[in-house]
């Protein structure tokens, strides 16, 4: 017990410190990096907890491929280094950062407002559960759950990343001068006299081509 | 202290989706930090989403959780698109620049 709760606050600790870090660095290479970081310590707080299943798929979905689009894009576009822009605002002298600040305090005192006015209550929430079976895993129950009952949604969802992905192409595709592509109907549509040309040799003079 | 319950879990979630407010609201560097801050505030839904899973017994959350991967992957996506299309265009994506869109 004593255990878990070391852990805990190890990973917790620095899930805060990195979410900081990604706000707050002048690199944004870094905050990339930042993000890894902080993606890797809540998916170990996911497997602390038992949901192992949602703790890999955060590692595998968000480190392997959210965060290297990030980061793959930050490279492409060259915008990683910018010195002294740290909070810095031309426009408004800087008055924007008091106001954000206090208005975030004000958004996180609500939530632990929330948090610790709040009472559990035991008949309420036992009212439309999926029972969390001690005997399979926890992969195991929820592909129970999510080929079953959730199978609209899973369809739907898998409809959404079609879109996402047709959209991302057509949104960044153009048409660029001078490359030089393969065209389906000159190829297909070739005939033989256009390829084939019959010349008479004669001896002792060779061929010219092109003439 | 010691025992961690569902509390801790809860207030872990409210520093983080606070720190990514922070960020959407203090940010004058560029627009994917924003895409990032977008993410963290994700990520604090999750938290408290697989929090109250556990806790409670109920598998639910944690399909919710799942979906929210999958949208949360798609709106990455597009926003990336959207800002390599602009940079592009304009050269530039630092936030007190971009005025294109009227906003």
């Amino acid at each position: 017990m004593i255990a878990h709760s070391v852990f805990f606050y190890i990973f917790s600790l620095i899930a805060i410190v990195s979410a900081v870090m990604v706000t707050v660095s002048k690199n944004t290479v870094h905050s990339v990096f930042f993000l890894i970081l902080d993606f890797i310590s809540i998916s170990c707080l996911f497997i602390m907890i038992g949901a192992e299943f949602l703790g890999m798929i955060m590692l595998i979905v968000y480190v392997g491929a959210v965060a290297v689009l990030f980061l793959f894009v930050v490279m492409m576009l060259n915008v990683a280094e910018q010195k002294g822009q740290w909070f810095s605002s031309r426009w408004d002298g800087g008055n924007h950062i008091p106001v954000g600040l206090l208005v975030s305090l004000i958004i996180f005192v609500e939530l632990i407002i929330v948090i610790g006015g709040w009472k559990y209550k035991p008949d309420l929430l036992n009212s439309l559960s999926i029972n969390i079976s001690t005997e399979v895993t926890n992969t195991r129950s929820i592909g129970n759950v999510l080929y079953t009952d959730y199978i609209h949604l899973f369809q739907i969802s898998g409809m959404i990343l079609l879109v996402a992905m047709i959209g991302a192409i057509v949104l960044t595709y153009r048409e660029r001068a001078g490359v030089k592509r393969q065209s389906y109907v000159k190829q297909i549509s070739r005939e033989r006299d256009e390829g084939v040309d019959l010349v008479e040799a004669e001896r002792n003079k060779g061929v010219k081509i092109d003439a | 202290m010691l025992s961690i319950g569902l509390g801790h879990y809860l207030t872990l979630a409210a520093i983080i989706f606070t720190i990514g407010v922070v960020g959407i609201f203090l940010n004058r560097k560029n627009v994917i930090v924003i895409l990032m801050s977008i993410e963290l505030i994700l990520l604090a839904v999750n938290i408290n989403l697989v929090a109250f899973s556990i806790f409670i017994n109920d598998l639910s959350g944690q399909i919710f959780t799942l979906f929210i991967l999958t949208v949360a992957a798609a709106e990455a996506a597009i926003g990336l698109a959207i800002i390599v299309v602009y940079f592009r265009n304009s050269d530039t994506i630092r936030v007190e620049e971009i005025k294109n869109l009227k906003g």
